[in-house]
């Protein structure tokens, strides 16, 4: 038994789904009690959709227990299948359903429906939503393709040379609730495109079952998002011979690895280089004098691994960020994100308590918070600035502009994203000039007042800066501040005041003070050369 | 008897389950602990449908079942005590802690009144440990918080003397209006439950009488009149008509004069109707279907009715209990079709057929109906929001008539766009 107070993901069904719902001719059957049609509102009121997600609940009850609830489900199929006629059927239940073991999908199975029908088994007590997604992604294109698989799976992704035709790709692993997937997807396209590469299909947002019977004609796969999509690309490769591409172009640097991957899985030449980095704004965006601010910008990261793992390169590789802090909340990438974490000097955070998250956030005392929407409460109750990089999301990180996080104007997106909550480099230079002007208030920044009600994190600046700090060990002895080292303080910007003031007491006690006055404040800062 | 068509359908349905009350009984007292013994979809709804991660401590969760725990390889019981006592650590200031079952904890047969027994006895009065249950197998929505109360209502002191007992959660500011207004009429004594401290539970005995501000509280209502206290009948309190008839049936039941009664009342409904009547403009011979959701959907029906005239297509709701909804029902014009259960199929096949100007309904439907070209009202909103009493009414019709005055708004500027 595990203490929730808030979850990043859902139960594995309800990434299943997130498949059928992203998908056109595809129903879902799910054996669930009433409460669990709360799902709808994920993606009626997150997505905005204004499609109910197809998914037809048995909404069984107590009283159905003692009964038959298997006549029941089968009842539910076959008006749903009358109803919504689709191409394909999911069957499976929720947690639920899942203890009074009616098996949903060999019932089905036994009806005589003239359609494929994938029995899904998503174990509600040890998986979790994007499990249940890639889970049901794997199964559906399985139990479509299973019946054309030739005994010799020959495959060559270079036939398109004799074919005399450009090559074709399937990008796969775009689903609804995932973050930012619309745009990626288009953005994707258009950059393939620019090489000549064509979409043979892209799956599974926006396919149809007669899509995914199709997916064999492309010469290779591309995996955009491992967590819903690498266990269908291993089995296209196992069965089909289809090889996949494992970088997800997300930053220039990754951008332009992901094409020359591509390249080379299809045989084609390499991509001229020269002619790519100027493809994103974001390289002379960074290199620009104003951007010299950024350097050595002490950034944490959290969220889901493919985020996570690409936030971190893209910070210390191409803004010159200082990332003290990465860690994930998905298990089935914590392999990667560890990995990611120890070329960093790092040691991942893998945790899927929100709390645990933000006193890690504390710790590291970041300048800029890169995460979830929880993070984003999270550093806004610490008063750091804050970008929503990766799921669990919220109706604001579905807008409605034009805004990937992948490709080239992805990288120009992340760009603005990231840095428009930190201050502007000549602003920083001036508010420090002028921060003893009577004018000058604290927290002051209309630049930000702008984004409206998305960027709360200045709220509470002022005070904030002294109570949210993590309680230190009740063992230490913390070092009293006199009235003039508290006025010191006070002078530095309220952005970095937190840091400067556990610098200063780590500082205080590490040398044995009682109590910091302003020139334990200067050591401390001198020392710690913040 | 006003003669409405009662109907039943059965089939799937979008309803939340009970579990979905904490989202306002938790703010209601802020020193209760809401603790569902369930699974990671419970946990789940209840923040999709509280629509929030603001919380630095919530003051809910979920003990979220795992295999070892239903595979019995470790005692269900003991794990339930560890995470409690874990809790209590974490959070001292905790005085009430509410055990609420689900779904998985009702099937796998976890016994949460023992678990709650045992845990009682433990903590000895430090913290008191109740349990009920919010499965959505067992309720929907509203009735999450009857279980609540009436898991309180052995907790209440006896008291013999007269006094007015308000059952059912109503905003803070709400409350403490109703209450000044029964105090000018001379009721003295009026307490509410659940109060706004789970310590500070208020007495109930024979000279207690109880007025329901909310009308699914049936099961708690019962257990009150078991300790001795009348339920007075009456409609319940939206609207001015359903707010005044609900003041004087408290009024009768204490003697008041009824002169005085009116000379209260009747200046404040005087205020009421001049303020409700821009927005009974806007809706009258509108025609309004209510999906059932919340179990407030009868005396709302009533309200746009009688004082908004608009017309009602079909009022759902997810269960009837006639003899609670009675003074309700006989206020509904005659052939007024109520539906209780649900198949969401083929109600929402009625609703396309029949294009009603407005459709209340769950947050789930509410994107794809107004995709459709269907203005909607989200019924949570109604739970959440002061809509009760008389000085309210005009805010209740206005909640109506705001998504039609901005569709006339958009469809005439689009038009002046094109
Ligand atoms: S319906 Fe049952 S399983 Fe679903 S959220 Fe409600 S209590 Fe939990
Ligand atoms: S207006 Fe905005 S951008 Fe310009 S100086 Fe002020 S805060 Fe900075």
């Amino acid at each position: 038994m595990e203490l929730t107070l808030w979850t990043y993901e859902g139960p594995p069904h309800v990434g299943a789904m997130r498949i059928a719902a992203s998908m056109k001719g595809v129903h879902y059957v799910l054996h669930a009690p009433q409460g669990d049609t709360y799902a709808d509102l994920l993606f009626t009121m997150i997505e905005r959709r204004g499609e109910r997600p197809p998914v037809t609940y048995t909404t069984f009850q107590a009283r159905d227990l003692g009964g038959d609830t298997a006549e029941l489900v089968k009842s539910h199929i076959s008006e749903a299948v009358d109803r919504f006629k689709p191409d394909a059927l999911l069957v499976g239940e929720s947690c639920t359903a899942e203890l009074i073991q009616d098996q949903p999908g060999s019932l089905a199975h036994g009806m005589g429906l003239n359609l494929p029908i994938v029995s899904l088994e998503l174990p509600a007590y040890s998986k979790k939503e994007n499990w249940g997604a890639s889970e049901t992604f794997y199964q559906l294109v399985r139990t479509l393709l299973k019946d054309t698989l030739k005994e010799d799976n020959e495959h060559d992704p270079t036939a398109w040379k004799t074919e005399e035709r450009h090559p074709r790709v399937n990008l796969l692993g775009p689903s609804l609730l995932g973050f930012r997937c619309r745009d990626d997807v288009l953005e994707i396209q258009k950059l393939l495109n620019e090489h000549n590469i064509d979409v043979n299909a892209s799956a599974p947002l926006g396919a149809s079952p007669a899509d995914l019977l199709n997916l064999p004609k492309a010469d290779i796969n591309v995996c955009l998002y491992p967590e819903i999509a690498e266990s269908t690309c291993t089995w296209l490769e196992r069965n089909l011979g289809m090889p996949f591409s494992k970088k997800i172009p997300i930053g220039v640097n990754a951008t332009q690895e992901f094409l020359e991957e591509i390249h080379d899985l299809l045989g084609m030449a390499p991509p001229n280089q020269n002619l790519l980095v100027q493809k994103s704004r974001l390289t002379w965006y960074s290199k620009s004098v104003d951007s010299n601010y950024l350097t050595g910008k002490r950034v944490f990261i959290f969220g889901d691994g493919t985020h996570s793992i690409a936030a971190a390169k893209i910070a210390k590789e191409e803004l010159g960020f200082k990332v003290v802090g990465i860690g994930t909340y998905s298990r089935e990438m914590a392999r990667a994100v560890r990995a990611t974490a120890k070329e960093f000097g790092l040691e991942a955070l893998i945790s899927n308590d929100y709390l645990e998250v933000e006193a890690a956030i504390t710790n590291a005392a970041p300048e800029l918070v890169l995460g979830t929407q929880m993070e984003r409460h999270s550093a806004k109750r610490l008063g750091i600035p804050c970008a929503v990089i990766s799921t669990p999301m919220h109706v604001q990180d579905v807008p409605a502009r034009y805004s990937p996080q992948m490709g080239w104007e992805g990288a120009n997106v992340i760009f603005d994203d990231w840095v428009h909550p930190l201050m502007m480099g000549l602003e920083e230079h001036l508010i420090g000039m002028f921060r003893h002007d009577f004018e000058f208030v604290d927290g002051h920044q209309s630049h930000l007042g702008h984004q409206g009600a998305k960027q709360h994190q200045f709220d509470e600046p002022e005070e904030n800066c002294f109570e949210n700090l993590p309680k230190t060990d009740s063992s230490e002895i913390i070092p009293i501040w006199t009235p003039e080292g508290k006025a010191e303080l006070a002078k530095i910007p309220f952005f970095v005041r937190g840091k400067v003031r556990r610098n200063t007491e780590k500082y205080a006690l590490q040398t044995g003070c009682k109590s910091i006055d302003s020139e334990t404040l200067f050591d401390a800062k001198a020392h710690f050369g913040a | 008897m006003g003669g409405s068509t009662l109907l039943k359908e059965s089939g799937p349905r979008e309803v939340f389950c009970g579990l979905t009350s904490i989202v306002w009984l938790h703010r209601r007292m802020p020193d209760a602990f809401f603790l569902v013994v369930g699974s990671r979809t419970c946990a789940h709804l209840i923040q999709s449908a509280a629509g929030v991660m603001i919380f630095a401590e919530p003051r809910f969760g979920t003990a979220i079942l795992e295999e070892k725990d239903l595979a019995g390889l470790a005692d269900a019981h003991e794990e339930l005590d560890r995470v409690v006592k874990d809790l209590l650590r974490r959070r001292p200031e905790i005085r009430t802690l509410f055990l609420v079952g689900s779904c998985p904890s009702e099937v796998i047969k976890l016994d949460l009144g023992r678990v709650a027994e045992r845990l009682n006895e433990l903590l000895r009065g430090k913290v008191q440990v109740l349990n009920y249950s919010g499965s959505g197998i067992e309720t929907t929505f509203t009735q999450g918080e009857d279980g609540a109360l009436k898991a309180l209502v052995p907790l209440m002191p006896i008291t013999k003397s007269d006094q007015l007992l308000l059952v059912g959660t109503l905003a803070n500011a709400v409350e403490d209006r109703l209450i000044s207004l029964f105090n000018r009429l001379g009721i003295e004594r009026v307490v509410s439950l659940p109060p706004r401290q789970s310590t500070e539970l208020p007495a109930v005995g024979p000279g207690t009488k109880v007025l329901l501000a909310q009308p699914y509280l049936t099961d708690t209502a019962r257990a009150l009149k078991d300790k001795g206290a009348q339920i007075l009948q009456a409609p319940f309190p939206l609207g001015i008509e359903g707010s005044r008839l609900w003041m004087e049936a408290a009024a009768k039941a204490f003697n008041i004069n009824a002169t005085l009664v009116s000379s209260t009342l009747d200046p404040l409904i005087l205020r009421a109707h001049k303020a409700i009547e821009p927005f009974r403009t806007q809706l009258e011979g509108k025609r309004i279907f209510l999906l059932p959701e919340s179990q407030i959907e009868i005396p709302l029906a009533r309200f746009l009715h009688r004082e908004c005239g608009m017309e009602l297509i079909e009022v759902g709701v997810p269960y009837l209990n006639r003899e609670m909804m009675q003074p309700e029902l006989d206020l509904l014009p005659k052939g007024t079709r109520i539906m209780e259960g649900q198949h969401v199929e083929n109600q929402l096949d009625r609703v396309r057929e029949k294009q009603p100007d407005l459709v209340v309904c769950g947050m789930g439907l509410a994107n794809p109906l107004e995709a459709e070209g269907i203005s909607t009202k989200w019924s949570i909103e109604l739970v959440f929001s002061p809509i009760h009493g008389i000085d309210q009414a005009s805010d209740l019709a206005e909640l109506f008539s705001r998504p039609l005055h901005r569709k006339a708004l958009l469809n005439q500027n689009q038009l002046a766009n094109a």
